[in-house]
């Protein structure tokens, strides 16, 4: 790709810097960015990606810096200001309403006015078409958004961008949600952007999709930009070095697994969702020790439902379960029909040897206002040596934070540090610190990298495997297949809530996305 | 709002009516009590009518307005004291245009309420609950304060009158039911209040805005709209709307105003707006059953029934709780109601 070095600057920022108490997230931040060129941003998490583009959009003041849009210097207050301007961003968690059709999404703050102020749905539809038809971006205008799919939604936000004339299109992290067929077609929506003059900002921290689409690449470590590099010139490894500052083993040495006996087994597993419909619809799988088996999928399809109905957290519909320590379980086909045992509480699984790694830390992993020390303790606060007559003991429960935290690396001013003050990283640590510490026999690990930095990600990928080579069993559930291709021995692939298939952790990426997407072999 | 929830709502107002007529028919003849029933209902359910529609407004927004029951007793008020220093000024003469400078003074005061929630809720970001009960309390004192420190002396004085019946062409001439369109006013202006409600909410570029900003402010915000702006804008739209629902107590329906005379019509009308899941038509509807609830309780007065009229009285009240718990089915409320919005929070 050759890049129009000649095209116009359509964004110019000039040593933005921006603080944020005693954090400096932009440290005198030069970026550019040209018609037609798409221009990766990436980093860890917390250097600033997403603080820089903010400010792009005015979301965010600089406490320094100036911003210049088509050569003309801007003060950017309000994210109107910006669209004004032309400057559109699809955030990474899509700013869609719900309950609105795509149309109402789209036409939002910019909306066609008949008499009266009324809304001119006539003229506003007849828009969106002609724009989906330009951009092959095809939607139902009148679809609710909270009906469509993930990548549907994604293509209503560029159309939401388009819709205001955006010339420079931000994307914050893409393709976190996609399925790798989706990731191309998105590519190939960027390219023809790219090639209709819009200047594309593509912030990402997955190297191999800023390698492949960008014109240029900037990375940025701790607010400051280290490098400003063409893909050409560069490789993943260099790109990962200049993003930790140091040189990172990308890919985790793995030795051969050396499967046991059966840790867990699952036969026929429904699972229920709010609605009441099967989000789990008859899985079976087992896990032995020694292994990590890796269930793939795209978010949505079933994996919260599963992981939470084997950590106790939600009643067996259906199947049996047979938990490492306990006696087979049975779910009800019927809720009135009785008989069954009753599903084990969380607390058995756990007393048992199961470790549940959950995918919403925050929400389900810890209690942010309670001190490092105290979420160590949260499993096991009621008993000696913590606990005795009803009385914490507090050096006992200190002396325990001490010695997690160095071994699992956790960085922080003290056990006594509120969990919410800490980095997600950092966070991830105090929650596998937890779970993993003590006699393990599976770890229930969904998306335990999720948001997590380069450096963080390595961290735990080698705790996990190191549980693996001590004889652990371990599920490991993630939307990332370059993760699960690393971790796992065995990768199953999760669709609408029922395994299609069970591949060897070989498998190449299209096989697995095309299973991901729904398409069996043999249809 | 589905159209099988509506029809469910207006049967319930059918069998409230029927009721009346089983235990009346020994007294009156059948259409003469459902004309009546109905008259009756109209009139009593448009404070909660206004008050559903005020509580719309903001909740769309998402602002929860739990104060419109002070709302509208400062607005009685407020519209009262009006009423009578105008015809003090002008005299007998000018009686309509006595009432018409209170019924203004009431909905400016429901704008002023709803200002001093907005100022609380969406500038300054109070828990709207607390700001809510607050306007509560402080109109309950300032009433009674007021009340007594400019009528002490000369004892609670009678407006110059109450406004006048109107007869709605036509459908006032139809036979037996002809005196349901008999109607003062306030009522009236109620009706057409929930149609216009219905098209600002859903057809106009104010209500696409409004509920966006009620349902993800961040969405609307990176859209470009100023989500404090539109905020306060329909919270002193609600105002202004719980103003008109006071007018009706000391202008349309008594000539006289007393402390706590709204009785809790306010946190019946927020019942109604849930019951009718927070949509205009629905909240009308539902407003109608707590109405006709009421009717049937001033009916049953004439009837000479050997229930004390105090257990029938309590129907509409154990209807609010009813509904509030959940008996109507559960009804989606605006996904952002009741968070106030911070453009700088950092994201979670």
């Amino acid at each position: 790709m050759t890049l129009p070095d000649a095209a116009p600057l359509l964004l110019e920022a000039r040593g933005i810097t921006k603080r944020f108490g005693d954090l400096l997230a932009n440290d005198a931040v030069d970026f550019t960015l040209r018609a037609g060129e798409v221009h990766a941003l990436v980093g860890e998490n917390g250097a600033g990606k997403t603080t820089l583009m903010n400010i792009c959009f005015g979301l965010e003041r600089p406490d320094a810096g100036t911003l210049a849009v088509g050569g003309a210097p801007v003060t950017l207050r309000h994210p109107a200001d910006a669209l004004r301007l032309g400057i559109g961003m699809v955030h990474q968690h899509f700013m869609l309403v719900p309950v609105f059709t795509v149309l109402e999404n789209v036409v939002l703050g910019v909306e066609p006015r008949g008499p009266a102020g009324a809304l001119d749905r006539h003229a506003a539809r007849a828009r969106l078409r002609a724009l989906a038809a330009r951009y092959a971006l095809p939607v139902d205008p009148d679809a609710r958004v909270e009906d469509l799919a993930v990548g549907q939604q994604q293509r209503v936000e560029i159309l939401k961008a388009l819709y205001r004339d955006a010339r420079v299109l931000i994307l914050d992290e893409p393709t976190a949600v996609l399925t790798p067929q989706e990731v191309d077609g998105l590519f190939g929506v960027l390219r023809g952007l790219a090639a209709g003059g819009v200047g594309i900002v593509f912030i990402t921290h997955k190297l191999a999709e800023a390698l492949a689409i960008a014109d240029r690449i900037t990375v940025l470590r701790r607010g400051l930009v280290v490098a400003t590099v063409r893909p050409r010139d560069t490789d993943a490894a260099q790109l990962a070095a200049l993003m930790v500052g140091r040189a990172v083993a990308l890919a985790p040495t793995k030795a051969p697994a050396r499967p046991g006996p059966v840790v867990l087994q699952v036969d026929g597993l429904r699972v229920l969702d709010a609605r009441g419909l099967a989000a789990v619809d008859g899985v079976s799988f087992a896990v032995r020790a020694g292994e990590v088996l890796g269930i793939a999928g795209v978010q949505g399809n079933g994996q919260t439902e599963l992981v939470e109905a084997l950590a106790g957290l939600r009643p067996l519909a259906g199947g049996r379960v047979t938990w490492p320590g306990l006696a087979p379980v049975s779910g009800r086909a019927r809720p009135w029909s009785g008989g069954a045992a009753a599903p084990p509480t969380p607390r058995a699984i756990r007393a048992g040897g199961t470790a549940y790694v959950p995918e919403d830390r925050q929400r389900d992993g810890l209690v942010p206002s309670f001190s490092i020390a105290d979420n160590l303790v949260l499993c096991a606060y009621d008993a000696p040596p913590f606990a005795r007559w009803g009385q914490h003991d507090e050096r006992a429960i200190a002396a325990h934070a001490r010695t997690l935290m160095a071994a699992f690396d956790v960085r922080a001013p003290s056990e006594r540090t509120p969990v919410a003050a800490l980095s997600g990283g950092n966070q991830q640590k105090v929650v596998l610190a937890r779970e993993l510490s003590g006699a393990v026999r599976l770890v229930l690990a969904n998306q335990p990298t999720r948001g997590l930095d380069v450096g963080s990600v390595a961290a735990v990928h080698q705790r996990l495997l190191a549980l693996r080579d001590a004889g652990c069993a371990i599920l490991l559930v993630s939307t990332d297949l370059d993760e699960l291709r690393a971790l796992a021995d065995r990768i199953a692939v999760l669709y609408r809530g029922r395994l299609v298939a069970t591949l060897p952790a070989t498998a190449s990426p299209e096989q697995l996305g095309l299973l991901m997407a729904g398409h069996t072999p043999e249809a | 709002m589905t159209g099988r929830r509506l029809a469910l709502i207006l049967a319930a107002v059918g069998l409230i009516v029927a009721a009346a007529v089983a235990l009346g028919s020994g007294q009156m003849p059948a259409p003469a009590i459902v004309a009546s029933m109905l008259r009756t209902t109209l009139q009593v359910a448009t404070p909660l009518t206004l008050g559903a529609l005020a509580g719309l407004y903001c909740e769309r927004a998402g602002v929860i307005n739990i104060g419109i029951e002070g709302m509208m007793l400062l607005a009685a008020f407020g519209g009262f004291v009006a009423a009578l220093a105008a015809h003090a000024a002008l005299g007998d003469g000018a009686v309509g245009a006595s009432l018409a400078i209170g019924v203004a003074a009431a909905v400016l005061c429901g704008g002023l309420a709803g200002a001093f929630h907005a100022l609380l809720c969406v500038t300054y970001r109070v828990d709207q609950i607390i700001s809510g009960t607050v306007l509560n309390v402080l109109a309950i004192g300032l009433t009674g304060y007021l009340s007594r420190q400019l009528f002490f002396q000369s004892g609670m004085p009678h407006a110059p009158g109450v406004l006048p019946t109107l007869r709605l062409p036509l459908l006032a001439d139809l036979p037996l039911v002809g005196g349901v369109f008999e109607q003062q006013p306030i009522a009236l202006a109620a009706l057409a209040l929930v149609a216009l409600t219905h098209v600002v909410l859903f057809h106009t570029v104010w209500g696409l805005r409004a509920r966006a900003v009620g349902e993800h402010p961040r969405a609307a915000d990176t859209a470009g709209i100023a989500v404090a702006r539109v905020r306060w804008a329909n919270v002193v739209v609600g105002g202004l709307v719980a103003g008109l629902a006071g007018a009706y107590f000391t202008l349309e329906s008594v000539p006289t105003f007393e402390p706590l005379m709204t009785n809790g019509r306010g946190f019946i009308a927020l019942a109604a707006m849930i019951f009718g899941g927070w949509t205009p038509l629905g909240a009308w509807a539902a407003s109608l059953v707590f109405g006709a609830a009421q009717a049937l309780q001033i009916n049953a007065q004439g009837f000479g029934l050997a229930v004390p009229s105090q257990l029938v009285g309590m129907l509409p009240y154990l209807l609010t709780m009813l509904a509030l718990a959940g008996l109507a089915g559960r009804t989606r409320p605006p996904a952002a109601d009741g968070q106030p919005y911070d453009p700088h929070e950092a994201q979670a």
